[in-house]
């Protein structure tokens, strides 16, 4: 199943953007939710986000292995 | 009697060239080692040059233009076999289409976490010396075992066992063992299924590629428990029981009592002090049900009827150990045991209380916390593609892009060992096993030695017409005690080869 789209960069932001819409939209909803995790954790997310590839769905997808032993 | 062996891992890295997933990892898997290879190489060639105080030399050794030709000439056409032995004792080559680094043999876990970090490091550093290479695209290195699309590569562990223990012995009390170990030796999987078409998490990367109980097989049809059998030792003393059924870790603790509860449950069974009977009914599907069960509440049904948590036969396992141990060494029992038996116990005890207690300490529960954060914070379902990439970058070997890196740097992972320690053993051997015999000779006499194995180093040298085999068959000589003293006063491989075979 390998992934034919090798310009993932640029639908990487746009896919971003898109998905931050929806995040803002569903602003009340998510503050219940953050309040359940401890903040030492949010700080961790925070910091992943940072460094988590752009364009997760085309990152995962062209993770393809041969298989090994 | 105790957790000492000798013991060692092997480790597949999975590999990608990020943008191109056609890349062929045959090739790219060569780039990586040879990378690392002409890098240590020139190193060498430098220390030596300095000694001989040959300046033509020494500008050969730096010409980088020279290396870097090298290097592509390599890759071209070695492709697949690129094999390198390291001053650590170490062996870096190409498997089938993945880097692999198999460590030196140690005598024991908490060496074995040590040597098994040196890999990582080396990894890191190999993938940055590839780059390096002009008009290359930069690959990157997943300490993990599955791409999720159905293939699954290996991290292997090799004890040495006594030959005179019987293997059915072995199959019988090693099969409970091996399907619940996962609880504190998994690395954590988003995706059920060897190609992961069912959404969900996982205790283990490796469960679902499994499907037989027994046999020899290592990349179709994985069994439990494997029966290859190279003891790289004198066979008719020792096996070497190569077990392929374990995650790729990269928590410490995790390591230490993957292989210290493991070495310690084979020094039970030599000793054929396990009197029960813990057989475990339909053991493939049970590896894979406890594994689909992060909150560990799965029943596993033994053949005897009787029905237990994975975590309790565990402690059924531990209270074995506890009293084998206080048997044979009572107050004499060494550190490393000690510790494998206090960690073991508290670990148990913990994870049946909540499993998420252990998010210090264990692979699968610190990754899942991660993801938890992740569906709590932004309500995301486990098919979130964000969920797999969490996943697979929990085990990317860069310091600034690998999850557990950056756990660990934030100070979340309790530790065993020191960087510093890690970092010495990126390039020295162990000084307790024949590792650092072969060790020293490839950092000292690196241009003489025309190959090396784990049961021998062979030499090249200019005023013998033959190769010059020095074997090493035995993995408890070739010691620091042994072989430092000769090593340190021969000044060439001549002089050593010369020593050891008594001739002139």
């Amino acid at each position: 199943m390998a992934a034919k789209d090798t310009g993932g960069q640029e639908r990487a932001s746009r896919q971003n953007e898109e998905v931050d819409e929806e995040v803002v939209e569903q602003s009340s909803d998510l503050k219940e939710r953050q309040a359940k995790l401890s903040e030492d954790v949010e700080d961790v997310l925070d910091e992943i986000d940072e460094v988590l590839e752009t364009d997760a769905e085309s990152f995962v997808r062209s993770f393809v292995q041969k298989g090994g032993q | 009697m105790s957790v000492r062996r000798v013991m060692g891992s092997e480790t597949e890295y999975g590999i990608s060239v990020p943008g191109h997933p056609n890349a062929n990892a045959m090739l790219t898997s060569s780039q990586i080692v040879n990378a690392y290879a002409t890098a240590m190489q020139r190193a060498r060639r430098a220390r030596w040059d300095f000694e001989e105080e040959n300046p033509l030399r020494d500008a050969r050794g730096f010409d980088l233009a020279r290396e870097l030709a090298d290097t592509s000439q390599l890759t071209d056409e070695d492709s697949g076999l690129a094999n390198v032995i390291l001053t650590n004792g170490a062996r870096l080559y190409v498997d089938h289409a993945h880097p692999e680094y198999s460590t030196p043999e140690v005598t024991n876990p908490r060496d074995a976490v040590i040597w098994d970090k040196a890999g990582e490091l080396i990894m890191a550093e190999a993938a940055r010396f590839a780059a390096l290479v002009p008009g290359s695209l930069p690959i990157n290195l997943y300490k993990n075992n599955t791409d999720n699309k159905g293939a699954s590569y290996g991290s292997h562990e090799n004890y040495l066992v006594s030959r005179s223990t019987p293997f059915a012995d072995i199959v019988r009390h090693l099969t409970p063992f091996f399907v619940t170990r996962q609880v504190f030796a998994g690395s954590g999987r988003v995706g059920i299924g060897q190609d992961g078409r069912s959404h969900g998490f996982q205790i283990s990367q490796r469960a679902d590629f499994f499907e037989v109980e027994v046999g020899l097989e290592t990349t179709l049809k994985r069994p439990i428990i494997n029966t290859r059998d190279e003891p790289h030792a004198d066979p008719e003393k020792h096996r070497r029981l190569h077990v392929i059924i374990g995650d790729a870790n990269l928590a410490e603790i995790s390591i230490f009592l993957k292989m210290g509860t493991t070495s310690l449950v084979l020094a039970m069974i030599e000793d054929r002090f396990i009197g029960a009977d813990f057989t475990v009914d339909q053991p493939v599907r049970t590896l894979h049900e406890v594994s689909h069960d992060p909150t560990l509440k799965h029943l596993v049904k033994l053949r005897s009827g009787r029905k237990l948590t994975a975590v309790q036969l565990q402690m059924e396992y531990f209270e074995q150990a506890r009293k084998y141990v206080e048997d044979r060494l009572g107050t004499d029992v060494d550190p490393v045991t000690q510790e494998v038996l206090d960690r073991w116990e508290s670990v148990l005890t913990r994870l049946e209380a909540d499993p998420m207690l252990l998010r210090r300490e264990l692979d699968w529960v610190a990754k899942l916390e991660l993801l938890e954060g992740y569906r709590t914070r932004d309500g995301m379902g486990w098919e979130d593609a964000r969920l797999h990439l969490v996943d697979l970058q929990y085990s990317d070997v860069r310091p600034s892009k690998g999850l557990y890196q950056r756990l660990a740097a934030r100070g979340r992972f309790d530790r065993l060992v020191s960087d510093e320690e890690i970092a010495a053993a990126v390039d020295l051997p162990p000084e307790d096993t024949r590792a650092y015999f072969r060790g020293r000779c490839l950092d000292k006499y690196a241009d003489s030695v025309a190959a090396a194995s784990w049961d021998s180093v062979i030499f090249d040298l200019p005023e013998r017409e033959s190769l010059q085999r020095i074997p090493t068959l035995d993995p408890l000589r070739g010691t620091r005690q042994h072989v430092e003293g000769l090593i340190d006063r021969c000044r060439t491989a001549s002089d050593l080869v010369r020593e050891l075979t008594g001739g002139n």
